[in-house]
Parts: C-alpha cells; structure tokens; sequence
C-alpha cells in the first residue's frame, strides 16, 4: 500500500503531509514531483497546502494544468482516493475535479487559527472511521479559503450528500460554512482545513483523536488498518 | 552613485596605488559602506562572549550555529530593513524576511522558523503609522506563509519616536543535520554561479540608501519581493546540498554582488575572476556598476567544481531556476570583473571586504540629565480603569491580529504556539527549541545600558516559562547617526551592558546586526537594541496548562519602584523619565534557575513573566487567556512599602508568575524558601472577576469579559476601523 504526495513548485505542506503518512500513521508514502511520472503501485493520491506557482493569477489556476493532473484525473475516473488538502483544493477545484471556487477570506487577510470542523458525510475513504457531525479540531491557514458556489451546484452538493465538512463557526463567509467537499463518487475529497497539522497531540492544542481518524479512515479503506 | 569619505578615498589609493576605476570605486563604496564594513561598530563588538561548548564556528558563515547534540544543529541570524520598510513597508519587510533566511540557507539548513521586531509610530493617532504597520505585516505574511516557513514570534512597540519610520527587524532559526553543514572552501577553476532571481535594477544603492537618483530616474532603493522564486532557491540549494553540489556558499543581500563575491574570496583566501555579461538580468541595458551592486533578491552565489557543474545546473533546471556561471576561482586573491573580455576591476579582496575602522567619539548625551528627575504622577485610589486603559494600549494589548496573518503551523514544529511567552518548535532529535525576541526602547531611552540589558534578561525570561535553558542570544542593535557623539555613546553603553549580561549568564551570542541611521524627521529614534534568545528543552516543554479553579498564584523576584519608561507613565500619564528598571545580575541568575527547576520538577502548571505593564497587566492576562478570575493581595507582593500604582504597573526585571495545584504548593514552598530567592502566594483563580486588593481594600477590580474585550480586540479595532 503506498500514497503520493504530489509536489508543486511552491508546495510547502508536501514535507508535513509526507511526515504524518510515513512517520505517524506508518503508510509507504512517497514525494512525487509534479513533473514526475505517478508511481505504478499507488493506491491514493493527496495534493498538499502551499502556495503553487506562488498562488499567482490565481491560487491554484496554474497547477492544475500540470502534466500531472491529467493522470490523477485518470485516477479518480478508476475511484482511487484522492485528498487535496488547502492549496490541494483550491487545484483539485481549479482542475475541475470538484465543483465550485475558493474566494478571499471576507476578512480578507490571510487567517491562521484553530477552528473546529463537523462531519457531514462520513462515507469518503477519509471520513470513515469518523461519527457523523462528530468535532473536529484543527488547524486553518490560507487567504483564499471561502468556498464559493451558485444555488444550483449548493443545491446538487446537498442533495448528492457531497459535503464532507462544515465549519462549527463563522469562519471565513464560506457557502453552507463548507469546508470540505467531496465528488459524486466520494472518492475525490477537498478540504481547506489541514489534517495534516491536527493529528498529533503535541501540536494540537486541543484534541488530536478526531482528526487523526482522518488518516485512519484512509488506512481502514486500503485495508491495513 | 555612492560614495567614499576623502580619508576613505586616500586609504584605497594608498593601498591599490593608483586610482580605482568608477566600477571599482562602486564596488569598494557598496562593500565600505557602514551597512555591509560595521566601520563604525566592528571594533566595540568584540566585547560579546562568543565562545561557547555549542558554538560551531566555520569560515565566512552568515549565520550563528550551534550543536543541539544527536547531530543536529540549529543555525540563527537576525537582519533589519528598516529605511526600506519606512518607504515602502509591503516590500520592505517582505524583503526583510527574504533576506535573513538566505543567511540562514547560506549555512546549508533549512529555515524552520520567523520572528519578527516591530516598530512604528503612534498608530492611535497616527494614520500614516497604521498605514506602515498594517502593510509591513502584511509583507511579512505574504512573504514566510509562501515559503512555507512559519512566523512563530516577535514584538512590537509603537511609539512617537518612530513617527514617519519603521523598524522591521527579522530573525530566522535553521536546523539542519551537522554532517550537512557547508563547509565552504574552494579549488583553483573552481565554478563560482549566480542561482535565483534575475539582477535587476531594484535595490541598487540599497546599502547605502539616499534615494540616490539614479540615471534621471526616481527609482526606489527598495528591493522587490518574489517569495515563489526564494521558495524555488531554498528547495534548490537544499537538494544541491544533498547531491553534494556545493563546496562554498553565500547568499546575495547588502552590496549585491560586489560584497558576496569579495567576502567569499576573502574568507576563503582565494581570487575570484567573473565576467558580468554572463549574469541573467532582468534589462538588458544595465551597467556593469549596476550589475555589481543591485541589491535584487532572491539571489545565492555557489562556488562548484568540474565535476559537480552539471548536476548542479540539472537541479536548477529541474526547479526552473535561472542561473548563470559568471566566474571562476584563481590563486591571486584578486577580484577581477570583467565585461566579455575587458577587465573594469581588478582589487584584492582583501582591500574591498575590510574596510578601514572608525573611532566614533562617545560623549554621554545631555537629555539623559534632564529626564532624571520627574514629577511623580497622582494616584487615584482605584485603579480599576486606568488598568482597562492599561490593557486596551496597543503596546500591551494582545497581537493576536498581528500573528493570525502569519502562518505559525507550517512545519508541523509550533508545539507553544505564538501569544505565550516564547514559542516552542519540536526538533527532530526529540529536543525542544524555545525562542523570543524582545525589546524596550522607551527603557533603552531613559538608560540605554540597563534597557539593554533588561530586554536580554526578558527573552531569557521568556524563555524560561517554556521550560528552556538559554543556549544562544543574538542582538540586533538599532541606533541613530553613529556620528553624533551622544549616539554613539548610547551604542556603546547598551553593548557593554548586553555583554556583560551575557558574560555573566554564559550565554554566548551567535549573531548580530548593527543598525545605524535610523533617524526620522524630527531627530533620531529611541536607542532600540533587540535581543533573541534560543533555549533548549531537552525533555519536554512546558505547555501552558489551563489554570483550573483555586489554583494558586506565585511571584518569584522582588518589585522595585521601577517606573522609568514604563507603560504606565508613558501611555496613561505622558512622563518619559525616572528610574528606569535595572537588571540585578545576581538574581536574574538564580531566578531563572530556581523557576527551571520548578518547572522539570513538574511543579508548575503554567509560567508567565512580567515585563510591560507590570504584575497588573501579567496577571490579568493571566486571567483572560484561561477565563478564570483571581484575587490577589497586593500586599504579600516581595516589595518595599509603595504605593499600588508602583506594585502593580513597575516594570521590574526577573520576575516570574507562577500557576501551582494546591497539591503542590508546600513543595514549592520549601525548594523556594531553600533557594533564597524573594516570594510569596498572592493569590487564588475563582470567580469571574480581576480583584487586586491591598490588605482590606480592593485597589482594582474588573471582570474578566470586560478586560478581554479590550484586550483582545483593541489592536483589531484600532487598525480595521481607527
């Protein structure tokens, strides 16, 4: 079982999204340069934060049209879980992977807190192991992380139960307080709140148990845990 | 352009004998030129303890390292874009930022952490230093929350002084496997090459900067940032590291390239040949002198062989990184510029990086006469708003706004997060690194020594209520004009007292930045020395425990009439004078162990010092931060008989607060009382309300709701809506 964590030029949570699969959760995991080829023998895809091609035209516009991103749309047409977590999203969005847009905060500064999350769809490969609505605290970090869809697309997101998390509180103006969504399919999650940084106790200042399920859920989906 | 004094102007002749072309007289002045040469500074300098069984010293690094054991090191540097950040604060600070961490990449670590010194003008009443607060921290955020580094501390201090200015001092922190250290040495035909952003016309005379005109054009000195392409060059460098690509390096900042290729060569005891057409440029029309001395950023200069270039240049291409080799190495320990092949320069290096040193004259300046005496301020009999007041000054109020735009999780290290004392980032060998910056210019004001000394003392303290031993310091000190004789005594002062400090506490410093020119319209600015502490935690940190219900309150350290400089007298009653507090080195010693101690003991639940706004502010942020009130007796407080105001709003050094589970309180006690060092309980978490009481009566009493609006959310207002 092994997962890629997909480089871009300006990733910069690649290197805490490896360390968490690898060293707290003990997956194979392995960097993969966006140039790079998939390796053959991946069995799920994360798209790490991080500010891509330094987030210019838009955050995340130009990834998406990485060589890269073709092969991971083959992927997710084969039903391998995908995460595209903060400026994962924003690309997985931008690739037209998942529906909708990541606005400016309607602070409209960058924001960097610990917030809580709710479970709104506990049947993704990264939810699983979690209750639905249960909590989650976590870490947020981004500029441009107020999800954003017409009435149409909100009212398909309900109804094909598409999102994953919402926020607890009035966080950034985000439609529906999501934070989290995921395809028709389930297999392709985005979410703006970083896992990655909420899943051991020591840097969660809270509670760290709800947000490793995270990754747990993905273990319990490729069937090692 | 630039230029050199005429002594300056007889020195190189005599040296070179004969007179230097205009390209190397550029070239001399950038590297001469008080920023880059400490002309003024260098000889005073030598006062800091450097040594240290930590320390590891290799030639020509930018940066201070220091073995953190397992082998690991963590490398630290401290830089200021203060005249940049005055004019254009966006770029400025952003730049700022870029430019320490390529000190810090320049030792072969990768950077892990930001803090930042801040300093502007009255924002309360003065839009235009809101204007320069609000865009350098944005600067800042734009440019680490790229990099993926996190900003995990700092401080900041508004104050009249800094009125039209600002100071944006940066430090960052390196870790790094030991073996992975460059250790910078070069070869005869050697490959010297020029990697990251383009050379362009920005940043030229930076190090010199008097908005020179430049060719008929109003360009500005400052430099402009481009945080994607440092994150490229860091990511670059590191795996060039890794491939073993890199025999010496040194990162481009003040001077360009004239002051990295001559320090190299100097360092290294080698010459340097290089030819300027073949650097990539961002205009094709510049001059050979412009190219010498722009100051554009995100640049590092790679000293190769043969061998390596190819790989070298693979990984470069691999990350899109423009590059160009622009020289090689030779035996003479010249520094030859060439244009194709037409030399323009051709100096020892040894001449351009060793400028000649000044003697500054010191005299003691006369204000320091005048503020000694001071009328003392009325003392209302309740204190209760004068302390809201006290809480809601933008100096003391929290900085939550501040460091809420700054990434502080990136790295997944910030186990103490940024809002405690100091931050505390987790290492890879199991250890803990605890650092803070601070600084106090209206201290440093009224006694430039003692204020020195006492912002060293505070980073130490702060340090410590994480549970840390200090390992390392580093100072930043920011002056005005070095040629005014009353400034330069007030350098002079606030370093002996910063070595004197350091000499005593054995904590070697391993880095600095001398700071000069820093004078605004109306006179020079408040002498601002910063100081940065590193402390190790070998075991674990201490983590600010949520203080529960009937915990009990202790002060470590002795309350002195210290008000001089305070916020007290400043904010609320206008009175720049008085004593101002001084650091007995004696029990800044035994207070910092003796809290330590209790700390890996495991007796104390949380720690917190006092500095700004004395016990009054402490405590009642004590308070907010964990919605728990307090009843304290002002009167059991280790103090001479006072009056309230000066227990509760002196600013006196070496104390300590101190959160304890009644279950421990006797043992406390007695290591206390064996240890010699001035205590007491003063108080007990209950209730919703602050009380502050001297024996019957109540002196201040505000309810924690009310106290955290305006702690909390005064900055915010002030700068959203002021």
């Amino acid at each position: 079982m092994k997962v890629a964590v997909v480089v871009f030029p300006g990733s910069n949570c690649d290197r805490d999204m490896h360390y968490v699969f690898s060293d707290v959760f003990k997956l194979k995991t392995e960097l993969v340069w966006h140039t790079d080829e998939l390796p053959k023998n991946i069995d799920a895809i994360v798209l790490p934060g991080g500010f891509s091609y330094g987030d210019r035209l838009r955050a995340g516009v130009i990834a998406a049209h990485s060589p890269v991103i073709s092969e991971i749309k083959k992927m997710a047409e084969k039903r391998m879980p995908i995460l595209g977590v903060c400026n994962g999203f924003q690309i997985l969005v931008e690739a037209g992977l998942l529906p909708g847009a990541l606005l400016k905060n309607t602070s409209l500064t960058f924001m960097c807190k610990w917030t809580e999350i709710i479970v709104k769809n506990n049947k993704t490969p990264f939810t699983n192991k979690l209750k639905l609505n249960q909590r989650i605290p976590i870490a947020i970090a981004n500029g441009e992380g107020r999800y954003y869809a017409d009435k149409e697309t909100l009212k398909l997101l309900k109804k094909n139960n598409q999102i994953v998390f919402t926020y607890a509180e009035e966080v950034n103006g985000a439609s529906l307080d999501i934070a989290g969504i995921c395809n028709k399919q389930r297999n392709v999650v985005g979410m703006m709140p970083h896992p990655e940084r909420s899943a051991e106790s020591i840097i969660n200042p809270k509670n760290s148990k709800p947000a490793s399920l995270i990754f747990e859920s993905l273990l319990n989906t490729l069937g090692v845990a | 352009m630039m230029s050199l004094t005429p002594q300056e102007h007889a020195f190189l002749e005599k040296k070179i004998g004969r007179k230097p072309t205009p390209v190397e007289l550029q070239i001399v002045a950038a590297e001469w030129s008080e920023h880059c040469s400490y002309k003024s500074s260098k000889k005073h300098l030598k006062l800091l303890p450097r040594e240290g069984t930590r320390i590891i010293s290799g030639p020509g690094y930018d940066s201070g390292v220091l073995d953190v054991g397992d082998g690991y090191v963590i490398t630290v540097h401290i830089e200021s874009h203060n005249h940049p950040s005055a004019v254009e604060p966006y770029g400025g600070a952003a730049t700022g930022v870029g430019g320490v961490i390529r000190d810090i990449l320049s030792t072969g670590t990768r950077p892990i952490a930001i803090l930042d010194g801040l300093r502007f003008g009255d924002i309360e009443k003065d839009p235009h230093a809101r204007w320069l607060f609000k865009n350098a921290v944005r600067g800042i955020a734009d440019y680490g929350n790229c990099l993926g580094i996190p900003t995990v501390g700092g401080e900041i201090e508004f104050d009249k002084c800094f009125t039209n200015y600002a100071l944006v001092g940066v430090a960052a922190i390196g870790f790094g496997k030991k073996d992975k250290l460059i250790k910078n040495r070069a070869d005869k035909d050697d490959f010297v090459v020029l990697i990251g952003g383009s050379t362009g016309r920005d940043g030229i005379g930076g190090s010199q900067f008097a908005s020179d005109k430049l060719e008929s054009e109003n360009r500005s000195a400052v430099q402009i940032p481009d945080p994607f392409i440092e994150k490229l060059v860091i990511e670059a460098i590191l795996e060039a590291r890794n491939q073993h690509c890199i025999k010496a390096l040194k990162d481009l900042g003040g001077g360009g390239l004239s002051c990295a290729v001559s320090e190299i060569a100097d360092v290294l005891s080698v010459g340097i040949e290089m030819d300027v057409a073949r650097i990539h440029k961002r205009e094709s029309s510049m001059s050979p002198t412009e190219l010498m001395v722009s100051e554009s950023q995100e640049r590092m200069l790679v000293i190769t062989d043969r061998q390596k270039l190819p790989i070298l240049k693979k990984i470069c291409e691999k990350f899109r990184v423009p590059y160009s080799v622009i020289g090689r190495i030779k035996e003479d320990r010249m520094m030859q510029v060439k244009v194709e092949t037409n030399t323009i320069a051709n100096l020892p290096n040894s001449v351009i990086a060793n400028a000649p040193l000044l003697d500054r004259s010191s005299s003691k300046p006369k204000y320091l006469k005048k503020i000694e005496e001071i009328k003392k301020p009325n003392t209302p009999k309740v204190l209760t708003e004068t302390l809201l007041r006290m809480l809601a000054n933008p100096n003391i109020a929290s900085k939550i706004w501040v460091y809420s735009q700054y990434d502080h999780e990136v790295g997944i290290r910030t186990v103490v997060k940024p809002g405690h004392d100091a931050s505390v980032l987790r290492l890879d060998n199991g250890k803990f690194l605890s650092v803070k910056i601070d600084g106090n210019s209206k201290h440093c004001y009224i006694n430039p020594r003692q204020g020195a000394m006492g912002c060293f003392e505070e980073a130490c303290r702060n340090v410590v209520c994480t549970g840390a031993t200090p390992i390392g310091m580093v100072d930043h000190l920011q002056f005005g004009n070095p040629e005014d004789p009353e400034i330069f005594w007030t350098f002079k002062e606030s370093l002996e007292g910063i070595s004197e400090l350091a000499k005593y506490l054995e904590i070697p410093c391993v880095g600095g930045k001398v700071s000069f020119y820093n004078e605004t319209n109306n006179g020079p600015i408040k002498p601002t020395p910063l100081i940065g502490v590193l402390g190790l935690i070998v075991k674990k940190p201490l983590y600010p425990q949520k203080v529960s219900k009937n915990d009990l309150l202790v002060i470590v350290g002795e309350t002195k009439d210290e008000l001089g400089g305070s916020e007290y007298y400043e904010y609320i009653h206008d009175i720049i004078g008085g004593n101002c507090p001084t650091v007995d080195m004696k029990s800044s010693k035994l207070n910092q162990q003796i809290v330590l101690d209790l700390i890996n003991q495991d007796l104390v639940n949380s720690a917190h010092d006092c500095s700004k706004g004395g016990i009054g502010v402490a405590i009642s942020e004590l308070c907010i931060t964990n919605n728990v009130g307090c009843v304290i007796s002002i009167d059991k407080i280790p103090a001479k008989k006072f009056k309230p105001d000066v227990i509760l709003f002196s600013e006196t050094h070496s104390r300590y607060l101190l959160v304890i589970d009644p279950k421990n309180i006797n043992k406390t006690k007695s290591i206390l009382e064996q240890s010699n060092a001035p205590f007491a309980i003063i108080g007990k978490f209950s209730g919703t309300g602050i009380m502050f009481r001297n024996k019957a009566k109540t002196i201040a009493n505000l309810s924690i709701d009310k106290a955290l609006g305006k702690w909390l959310n005064s900055l915010e207002l002030l700068v959203t809506h002021g």
